[in-house]
This record gives C-alpha cells, structure tokens and sequence, in this order.
C-alpha cells in the first residue's frame, strides 16, 4: 500500500467556509467507514467468543460426576448362589437388587410402592455395573459387606451441581421432597462426593446421561476418517498429479476440471443422498456402517484433496523440472523423485484440512444411518456405528436435561479433536514450507 | 476368507513379488554380459503391479456385485418355494431371511420356508466368499508367472510401468467424473420413479406439504401432498436472513483487514474469522436451537413479540454467522486482486480512502462479490445441520421471520431418517427435493465461477 498522505499541503488557496464544511464531511465519512470495518471484526470475534463461551460454559457440569456410596451387602445367594465362581453366572447377577436392598436398609421407614421407586431413583439406573465391576475385580469380597461409591441418578446431580434450584416449590422441581431428605442423609454423613467424570470418556452410549460416553462415537470417527484417508488420498493425488503434471490439455481434462471444481461446492447432503442411493440401496452395503460412511466423505474430501495437491504442485518451479529433465529423468521419473517430494508438505496440509472436514461433516453421514443407538464400540468398519457429530446430533435432540452439558462436552471434545488435527497441519505447513 | 484379510495377503504377495522381481533381473544380468535396460527396482514394480491390480480389482469388482447377484437368486429362490407372491411379501420375506441368517431374529418366530431360505442364503455368501479368496489369488499367481516369465535384462520395463502408473492415474480422475455421473443417476432415477406417482407440476408449484403415507396398505390416510413451495420459501427466508448478516459484516471485515488494518491486528484477526468457517455445522445447529433461540425468544417476549422456538431468524442468524469467513476471504482475494494503480489514481485525485473504497475499489471488484454472494447462497441453500436442528418441520407459507419454517434441506433428512422402503413416494420425494438441491447449487456455482473468470481477463 502506498501511502496517500504525501498528496497533502498542494493547494495553498484560502479556504472557504463550505469548502472546509465539506471536508469535515468527508473525514467524518472516513471515520464512520473505518468504524463499521472495527465493527464488523468485533462482531465476527464477539459471535465467535460467545459460541466458544456459551458452549464452554455449558460443558463444564458434565466434567464431573456425583457419586454416593452406599452399604452394599455382596450377598453370596444373590450372586452365585451355587459357588460356581463362574464369571458369566456372577455378570449375569441381579446386582441392581443388591444396590436396591442397601437404599431398603439404609431407609427403613420407606414402604409404599411409590416411595420405594422414588428411593430406587436416588442412584444411576446403571449403578450396578459398578458394583459388578467391583466384585469382577475382588471376587473374595463376595459375601461381605463393602462401602462402594455409585453413580447418583442425573437428576440427583444435577441438583448436587445447583442446576436444579432445591429452593424451587416442589411442583416445579425435578426432585421431590423426599428424594430430599434422603440424599441429604447421605451427605451429612459425607458419603457424598464429587469425582472427574471418566464415563464420557470410557463408555458407549446410553439412554441414561449419567452413563452415557463418547468412546463408541470416538472410535466410530477414527474409523470412519481412516477409510476416508485410505481412500481419497491416494486417489485424490493421483487425480491431481495426472491433471497438473501430465493431462493434454483438451476437452477430456477441460470437462474433468470443472467438474471437480462443481463438485466441491456441491452440498454434503446429496452426497448423503448418493450413499444411500448406490453404497446401500444398489450395493448393499451394510447400513451405519464406518466403511460406507467412509465411501460418502471420501467422495466429498476428493475434491478438496485434488485442489490443495494441484495447488502445492503448481507451485513448484518449473526450473526443478527442467534441471531433472535436462540430466534424463523421464516425466514420471521428474514427477516422483523431484516434484512430488518438494510439495508433499503443501499436499498432506491440504489432506489434512480436509479431513478436519470430514470428521465434523454430518448431514450425509444422516442419509446413512450412523446415527443409529449404538451402545457398543465398533470394532471393525463393518461393524454398526455412529461418529462423533451425529453424537452431537443425537444427544441435542434428547428432551433430558442432563444432556444438554453433556452435548455441549460432545463439542468440546470435537472441537479440541479438530483443533489439534488442524495445528498439526498448520505445523506441517509452517516447518517444511519453502518460499521460492 | 474376509475382505481386509484376503487385502492383506495381496498386499503380501505383492511385496514379495516386487522382491523377487528385483533378484530375478540382477540374477539374470549377471549371467550375461548385457547392459540392462531398466533400473532393478522398475522390474520389480512390474511383477508387483500385475500381482496386484488385477487381483485387487477382482476382489473389490467381486465384494460390490456379487451381494447383487446373491440378493437375486434369495428372490428367485423365495419365490420359486412360496408360489405365487407379490413384491412386497417377497421383500419382506427376503428380509427376514437376511436378519435370520445374521442372528438378529430368532428361528422360532419364523416360517419353515424362510429357514430354508436363510440356509440357501447363507450357503451362497460362503461360496461367494471362497469363489472371491480363490478367483484373487489365482489371478495373482497368473499375474506373477507371467510377468516374471517376461524379466530380461534388455526388456524395456520403465516404460511399462510408467504407462501402467499414467492409467491408473487417469482411472483416478475419472472417479470424479464418475461421483458426478453417479450423483445425478441416482437422483434422477429416483426422481423419476417419483413423478409416476405424483405429478411434476404438483411438486414445483403445489403450495401444501404434508408427505403423510399410509404406513400399512390397508390404511385409507390421506395420499399425502408433495407441493414443494412452502419448502423453497423458507429455504429462501433463511437463506435471505443469513445474508443480510453475512454480507455487510463478511465484506466490511474484508475491507478493513485489506486496506485499513496494521499487521498485527490482520494477523489477529484473520485466523480469529477463519476458525469461525473450521466450526463444524453441528455445532452452528446446536448453538442456534439452544443458545440463540431461547435468547431471542425471551428477549422477544420482554418486547412483547412472539417468537416460534423454532424461528427462521434464529436458524438464519446463525447460518449467517457461518457464511461470514466464507464471504470475507472470497472478498479479500478480489479486493487485493484489484490493481493498486486504480487506488493510487484515485489517491492522487485527493480521495479519501473510504472514497476510494466505496468508489473505486468495491466496484472494480463488484463482479468478485458477487460472486462470492451467489456461492455464499449455495453453500446456505444446501446447508444442513444449521436448520435441521434449528428450523422446524413443519411446512409453513411465511415470510415472517419469527415464524417457524421449514427447508428442503430439513425435509430430506426428515423423509430419510429411519428405515425407508425405497418405493413409497415418501422416499422417492427426499431424492426429487436433492435433484432440485443440487441443480439449483449447480446452476449458481457455475454462474458464479463464469462471472470470476471473466472479471480475472480483465486486469490480467
């Protein structure tokens, strides 16, 4: 930029009144037109901060989880009634009984039907895995009586976290009165406590949020990003190198081009919709699967892979080709051993960045049903499995309170996943590249 | 003998043969006193490329038709022991023998005929699967006897392989082309299956869409109604509402940035706009339904109007966020791309910069923005997740903004969602609102690649 202030102090002519009127008027234009540029960045920033702070802010209570420990008597008929010290016998356990018996001991006074379900909802629905857990690892403690921490119901902890207010009139609060008092009793006894809450990290999905994790979507996204690289890198790089380096330039590769150049810009649902038209209505493929949602991203990361290569690759001179042509190498012998080397930073920058895309991508992944319940982890690319955005998705849409943290600590996990992948393609770019 | 283990032995094979095509020629130069035509390891890349390509293609061509094939014969066969059938029992029988044969349902709540239909179901996936294992790893042995049968020291093998790699590259640009082709089959095909059942005119011009079938034959609801305009009206309302967020904000931050700004606050700046366009959709979605919403709707009931929960503006509001980045550096490249001679004329004439700005710069690079604009409309249209989770589903002819409507993005996810029959009208209108989709995406990215090569010519 030049700078314009050296056209100031020509005219020395005496000003008139309207003249330097209109000049104010025309700096204040300036001024005002600088002022809504500052705007507009503060308002691109402000909308930015506020998305990344709400979500944060929202996210924070489902970092941690309430435990209460309960008395719980391992009962020896209850649990292996035959000594057959079988582990499928003593899995296959009554054990949510047992948690059931401790809150019965623990409040005597509770006995009609109603009261007793609402005691039995002090605790997570899933509490039982805990103490199954527990025996499978102590098998000697069966028949005694141990003091075992449980995950509380998400309500209970929600309003441990204040996010159910207990000042509320009963009517318009999740936890009666007597769920109260009960829990009130154990935390006077300080058998209360807060911990991290490793169960978004360790399980699958639930239909109770106090159990519900992200590892099963983690783990469907690994997969699913894995076919998609397998996929379209190699092919998207050769697609570049032969249209950059070796096409004739003629109707064939013209049609090629913009083609490519249209597919990038078309919408991710219709790739959806292909998937779900040729992969699983055609070729049967199976449905939820990480191999066919794969196939769907691959098809929408190529054009973003062919563009980023064929841009590292114009951009290395052609004097390196010519230097390599000129001592015999052959075309492809130019290609593989000099060119493709020097912009093989430019191009895993590019591949990277488009997976970062695909790995927050969901709407097609929506057509093809890896938004199915799947509790367990996937384990091969055939297996049924969801992704970590239709995670989101999924979870965003479920009416329980207790999901709303939970979702937000979704993104926040995909957002630091994506934040990483992304620093890692900046790293590449910054350390290998080279200014001719 | 699965798809990854028989990949693995390929590969295996090949790696192996690469080996030994490499020993074989420095061998058989050894005895000679020729020069050897072609570096050892080219020879080596020939046996491994005829190890490999054919057998791999096999087994993948295998993998996608033969499930085909197999579902064809489960059909016949169904049909040929039940007698007389119609389609559909013959689809459901098919079915049940496929769930039957993966053991998610139980043989007890089945007929005897659909046992025996398993059976032969399961019988014909193992011979497929043995037929695959065999087929691939004969075609590599027959690959490997004669490519190595051809190794000499004066073979010319660069050659070979060079223009073996050259195809296999061009099979890879063609992949493009053939997602393309693929695209628009499909969606054609659907789309057209869809039209025989309900008129064309009816779905561009009909004004109600309540695409409620019968879910049993037997059931007299009503046909459903396929009039996709309310549809095209509140994907414009949104779209409309995104824009006039994204484009007086995505441009002036453009400007800004390129003319006005110091070093320090663009290298701020910048990234800080990009990061915005790296935020996956989902998470726009989320933000919209549950943050901007609920915000708007309390604020607008404190000033006494009554917003939907799920209002237009807050899914437009949003999106708008979204398209900012998009708007901003499509902008930034034609404004720096605009020749600084026409700013430093204008300077010299005593303009102030805004006024070489606003009179000089935005309209030479007025073709650039728009540009920019119409794929900032494309990219809205086709959006997705942003009104899925924040705009509603019901089919509402409003322009007011505070009103719930729905998109055509939000009805095809809406019609697919869950297991779909691929016959019913419900599913055939999912793929005719993606062929509008598409076109409509089409139509304007060709457009507006058209005006920014145009506008390039000129001041190249």
């Amino acid at each position: 930029m030049t700078d314009t202030s050296t056209s100031m102090s020509v005219s020395a002519a005496p000003k008139s009144p309207e003249k330097i009127a209109r000049l104010k008027a025309r700096y204040r234009a300036e001024r005002r037109f600088r002022f809504y540029g500052r705007a507009a960045i503060a308002i691109a920033a402000g909308i930015l901060i506020f998305l990344l702070s709400s979500i944060v802010y929202n996210s924070i209570p489902a970092f941690t989880q309430n435990f209460v420990e309960l008395d719980i008597e391992l009962a020896q008929d209850v649990i292996d009634p035959n000594f057959s010290n079988d582990a499928e016998i003593i899995y296959a356990a009554d054990w949510q009984g047992l948690i059931k018996t401790s809150l019965r001991r623990e409040f005597p006074e509770v006995n009609s039907r109603a009261d007793k379900r609402e005691l039995y909802d002090l605790v997570s629905s899933g509490a039982g895995d805990w103490v199954r857990d527990f025996v499978l690892d102590n098998p000697q403690a069966i028949g005694s009586m141990v003091r075992l921490a449980v995950p509380t119901s998400d309500d209970i902890d929600l309003l441990i976290k204040g996010l159910i207010d207990r000042n509320l009139p009963e009517s318009d609060r999740l936890v009666s009165n007597k769920e109260l008092g009960w829990l009130d009793h154990y935390t006077a006894q300080g058998r209360v406590h807060t911990q991290f809450a490793w169960v978004l990290f360790t399980s699958g999905d639930s239909r109770e949020p106090e159990m519900a994790g992200l590892s099963g979507a983690f783990v469907g996204s690994l997969l699913t990003i894995l076919v998609t690289l397998a996929v379209s890198f190699p092919i998207g790089v050769m697609a570049a190198i032969y249209l950059e380096e070796l096409a004739p330039k003629n109707r064939i590769t013209g049609i090629i081009e913009v083609n490519i150049n249209n597919l990038a810009a078309v919408p991710s649902i219709v790739f959806g919709l292909l998937g779900l038209a040729v992969f699983i209505s055609f070729f049967q493929m199976p449905r939820s699967a990480p191999l066919v949602g794969g196939l769907v991203l691959s098809l929408m990361t190529l054009p973003t892979i062919i563009i980023a290569t064929r841009a590292s690759l114009a951009s290395i001179p052609p004097s390196i080709r010519e230097a390599a042509l000129g001592v015999g190498a052959s075309r492809l012998q130019v290609i593989f051993h000099h060119v493709l080397p020097l912009a093989m930073p430019g191009i895993l920058t590019g591949t990277i960045i488009g997976l970062a895309q695909a790995a927050g991508e969901t709407a097609p992944l929506l057509m093809i049903g890896m938004m199915a319940f799947i509790v367990d982890t996937p384990t091969d690319i055939t297996s049924k499995a969801t992704v970590l955005p239709a995670q989101i998705y999924m979870w965003a849409n479920n009416p329980e309170r207790a999901f709303l943290p939970k979702t937000s600590a979704a993104i926040v996990v995909l957002l630091l996943f994506l934040l990483s992948v992304n620093a890692t393609a900046i790293y590449f770019r910054k350390k290998f590249e080279k200014r001719w | 003998m699965s798809l990854t283990f028989l990949s693995v032995l390929i590969i295996i094979l090949g790696a192996y043969s690469f080996l030994f095509g490499r020993r074989r020629v420095r061998h058989l130069t050894a005895q000679t006193d020729v020069k050897q035509h072609s570096l050892d390891g080219y020879h080596g890349a020939f046996v491994m490329a005829c190890v490999i390509l054919p057998a791999f293609s096999f087994a993948v061509l295998w993998s996608g038709f033969g499930p085909l094939v197999i579902e064809n014969w489960l059909r016949e066969f169904i049909a040929n022991n039940s007698g007389a059938l119609t389609n559909g029992e013959i689809n459901v029988l098919v079915a049940k023998a496929k769930a039957l044969h993966a053991g998610v349902i139980n043989a007890r709540f089945v007929g005897l005929e659909t046992v025996e239909a398993a059976a032969y179901f399961g019988g014909l996936l193992e011979t497929s699967s043995y037929l695959r294992a065999f087929g691939t790893l004969a075609l590599a042995l027959i690959g490997f006897y004669f490519s190595q049968k051809l190794i000499a020291p004066r073979f010319a093998v660069r050659q070979k392989v060079e223009s073996i790699v050259i195809w296999v590259m061009i099979g890879a640009s063609g992949v493009a082309i053939l997602t393309t082709i693929g695209i628009v089959f499909s969606l054609i095909f659907e789309t057209f299956m869809f039209f025989q059942k309900v008129p064309v005119l009816d779905f561009l011009f009909g004004l109600h869409w309540s695409p409620q079938i019968a879910i049993r034959e037997d059931q007299a609801a009503n046909p459903g109604e396929f009039g996709a305009i309310p549809l095209f009206a509140g994907t414009l309302l949104i779209t409309f509402i995104a824009l006039i967020v994204a484009v007086p904000v995505g441009l002036m931050a453009a400007v800004y940035l390129s003319e006005y700004a110091s070093h320090g606050l663009r290298n701020f700046a910048k990234p800080t706009i990009e990061v915005l366009a790296g935020i996956p959709t989902v998470v726009y979605g989320f933000f919209a339904a549950l943050v901007v919403a609920p915000l708007l709707r309390n604020s607008g009931a404190d000033i006494g109007l009554t917003l939907s929960s799920e209002s237009a503006l807050a899914a437009g509001l949003v999106m708008g966020t979204m398209l900012i980045p998009f708007i901003s550096s499509l902008s930034d490249d034609v404004i720096n791309a605009v020749p600084q001679t026409l700013r430093d004329g204008a300077s010299a004439l005593g303009a102030t910069k805004s006024e070489t700005i606003k009179q000089v710069v935005l309209p030479a690079a007025l073709p650039g923005i728009v540009s920019a604009i119409l794929l900032a409309i494309s990219r809205a249209i086709g959006e997705t997740m942003i009104v899925v989770m924040a705009a509603g589903i019901a089919a509402n002819l409003t322009a007011n903004p505070f009103e719930s409507v729905t998109t055509v993005t939000v009805q095809i996810v809406v019609l697919l969602i869950g297991d779909q029959e691929f016959d019913s009208a419900k599913t055939l209108a999912a793929f005719a609102l993606g062929l509008v989709l598409f076109f409509i995406t089409l139509i304007l990215n060709v457009v507006a690649l058209r005006i920014v090569n145009k506008y390039r010519e000129q001041y190249d």
